[in-house]
């Protein structure tokens, strides 16, 4: 196949399919207890170092509790692969724990407004860009490193400057001689996924809002997984269907209910826009910053003390209500930028 | 805030004409923001049977209020199926989708977007943005895409400092020869000035309608390249107050068009 275009950005998780049929070979098959408690797995999996992702997209069904204990225990160096990641990234930028991102969408909040802390790090150099990629080339990369091959054509990001700054190439197709964009596979170290439910031998089901948790699941060299409730093996086996991720993919499941606030937990609970909007005022300047991670992440010793700090069960309810539109939705990030409208 | 007496908004004026571009029985891939409200918009109008993609996995929903994420349950409202982002991106690649939205914070006359970063250099921006998102897929894989934008002298470029999502690139063929699907690009560029189409020759930005009470000056004043203006431009139509009334209805808390 003739290269036509190559992409600058640097490669992250890519393993030759070889090397990774090895490294899957390696990994255990066998049916047992994987519930361990959240300090515990992050301490065995996570490596300074290492290549992650997070499940879920954007603000909704993020491992949140995750991030915080990374963040707890001083990981450093990782690379992230931003596959629209905002507050999740915003809090490991913040925590000191991220060094190099792939972008597909990062520093940023949808509605509300681009973030501070991710962009301060970035264009101070403090956390360095390496690549950039689009939501569907990033999905594909894991799809890739899912179905054990070192790239899939796509037909995205052609004739971009996304492209010249991605890890893809372009290369003659040898059946139509069109010109076809190659993404590289892509083999996290480690992937933490928050999901509805799961037994304790990892087996996750979902009800919908999938996003890319399939083909990430499957792709991940390391799978912690945090869970809503543990349920028991009887009842993965009633309804089969919903599992999306077999058991033998995980490696830690960890039960933290909430554990994806303040982020939305479709059927469950949606964004506490409070909690949100207390981040983004407090992480624009690094003592408010400081002030932030004192109190919610080293001033707790889990997610529960950092969950009571935001209102414990009571928000939880009203989260819930919310999520079924039977309450209003309170969010002082859009009373400040209608303030501000209505002030001129 | 409604301007010059008038009980509409710039905002307003640009949610109902981007909605009004989507036929009915096509499908629109949408973004956060405006874009959402066109698609409900057109949905609950003349398009009832308006097909809507979101790039987290939600298909044909009827949703009740604007969501604050693409990926948010509120995406999911009353939807025919909630799939994944694979296969939503799988089959727009595959022809699929008719229509995009795209938004932007530089855009030049052929259409490219940047959400990537403005400043010097790549490596150190002096102001780093998002990235990509879907945009790119978006622009890349739909047949045709429509912009949202605001437009000032400041970005609206001769040239963007990024092309994070293609638009026609450097002219007519350029698509095609970088191997992006044949006869896909922009079609509309919707600001709070005006609405502009694409020279089907040139591919360059042209200038169809100006809204009310906005002068052909005022268009070129806020646009830093030298824009296609056609004699006899007509007006774009206002909205009726029905239809900003259904707008406040689609998002009582003015995230996207305001209070």
């Amino acid at each position: 196949m003739k290269i036509l275009k190559e992409g600058t950005g640097e490669l992250v998780g890519w393993h030759d399919p070889d090397e990774n049929r090895a490294w899957m070979a390696k990994r255990s098959r066998a049916i047992v207890d994987k519930r361990m408690s959240l300090p515990d797995a992050v301490s065995k999996y996570v490596n300074d170092g290492d290549v992650i992702a997070m499940g879920g997209f954007g603000h909704i069904r993020v491992s949140m509790a995750g991030i915080f204990e990374m963040v707890r225990q001083k990981k450093r160096n990782l690379t992230m692969l931003g596959k629209t990641g905002v507050h999740d990234i915003d809090v490991m930028i913040g925590g000191g724990i991220l060094s190099k991102i792939e972008v597909a969408y990062c520093f940023g909040h949808e509605m509300r407004g681009l973030s501070k802390c991710g962009r301060n790090a970035v264009e101070s150099g403090r956390v360095k860009v390496i690549s950039e990629i689009s939501n569907a080339g990033h999905q594909w990369r894991f799809l890739g490193g899912m179905m054990g091959v070192p790239f899939i054509p796509t037909r995205t990001m052609l004739g971009s400057d996304t492209f010249r700054k991605s890890s893809a190439k372009v290369v003659e197709d040898p059946w139509t001689k069109k010109p076809i964009c190659l993404v590289p596979s892509c083999n996290p170290d480690i992937v933490f996924i928050h999901v509805p439910r799961s037994d304790k031998y990892g087996n996750c089901q979902y009800d919908g809002y999938v996003v890319e948790d399939f083909e990430l699941a499957r792709a991940a060299r390391t799978l912690i997984v945090t869970t809503e409730k543990i349920i028991d093996n009887e009842e993965i086996r009633e309804k089969p269907w919903k599992t999306l991720i077999p058991g033998f993919f995980v490696d830690a499941v960890v039960e933290v209910k909430y554990g994806s606030h303040p982020c939305n937990m479709p059927g469950q609970y949606y964004f506490d826009e409070v909690a949100i909007s207390e981040w983004l005022d407090m992480s624009k300047t690094d003592e408010g910053l400081q002030q932030w991670l004192d109190k919610y992440v080293f001033g707790v010793s889990n997610f529960e003390e950092y969950l009571e700090l935001n209102g414990g069960e009571e928000k939880m309810k009203y989260l819930y209500e919310l999520e079924h539109y039977r309450a209003d939705l309170k969010a002082p990030w859009l009373d400040k930028k209608l303030g501000k409208k209505g002030g001129k | 805030m409604a301007q010059n007496g008038n009980f509409y908004t710039a905002t307003h004026l640009m949610a109902v004409t981007a909605g009004k571009v989507l036929k009915d029985n096509k499908s629109v891939f949408v973004g956060t923001g405006l874009p959402m409200i066109a698609a409900m918009f057109a949905q609950r109008t003349h398009a009832p049977n308006l097909l809507l993609i979101f790039e987290a996995g939600s298909i044909g929903p009827q949703m009740k209020t604007l969501p604050i994420s693409v990926g948010d349950s509120r995406t999911g409202y009353r939807a025919i199926s909630i799939s994944t982002m694979h296969d939503n991106m799988s089959f727009s690649q595959a022809g699929w989708t008719d229509y995009g939205f795209l938004g932007g914070a530089e855009l030049d006359k052929y259409g490219n977007l940047n959400t990537t970063y403005i400043g010097e250099s790549w490596e150190k921006p002096k102001v780093r943005l998002p990235g990509s998102g879907g945009g790119n897929d978006v622009a890349s894989l739909s047949h045709s895409f429509i912009i949202i934008i605001r437009q000032s002298k400041r970005n609206f470029v001769e040239k963007v400092t990024f092309i994070t999502s293609p638009g026609y690139l450097d002219g007519p063929g350029a698509r095609e020869k970088a191997g992006l699907p044949a006869n896909s690009g922009p079609i509309k560029v919707i600001t709070q000035l005006g609405v502009y189409g694409f020279d089907e020759t040139t591919k360059i930005m042209k200038l169809e309608t100006v809204h009310p009470g906005v002068s052909i000056e005022d268009i070129r004043n806020n646009c830093g390249f030298d824009i296609n203006i056609p004699n006899n431009v007509p007006t774009t139509p206002i909205p009726t107050r029905e239809e900003v009334k259904l707008l406040r209805e689609l998002d009582p808390m003015g995230m996207a068009i305001g209070k």
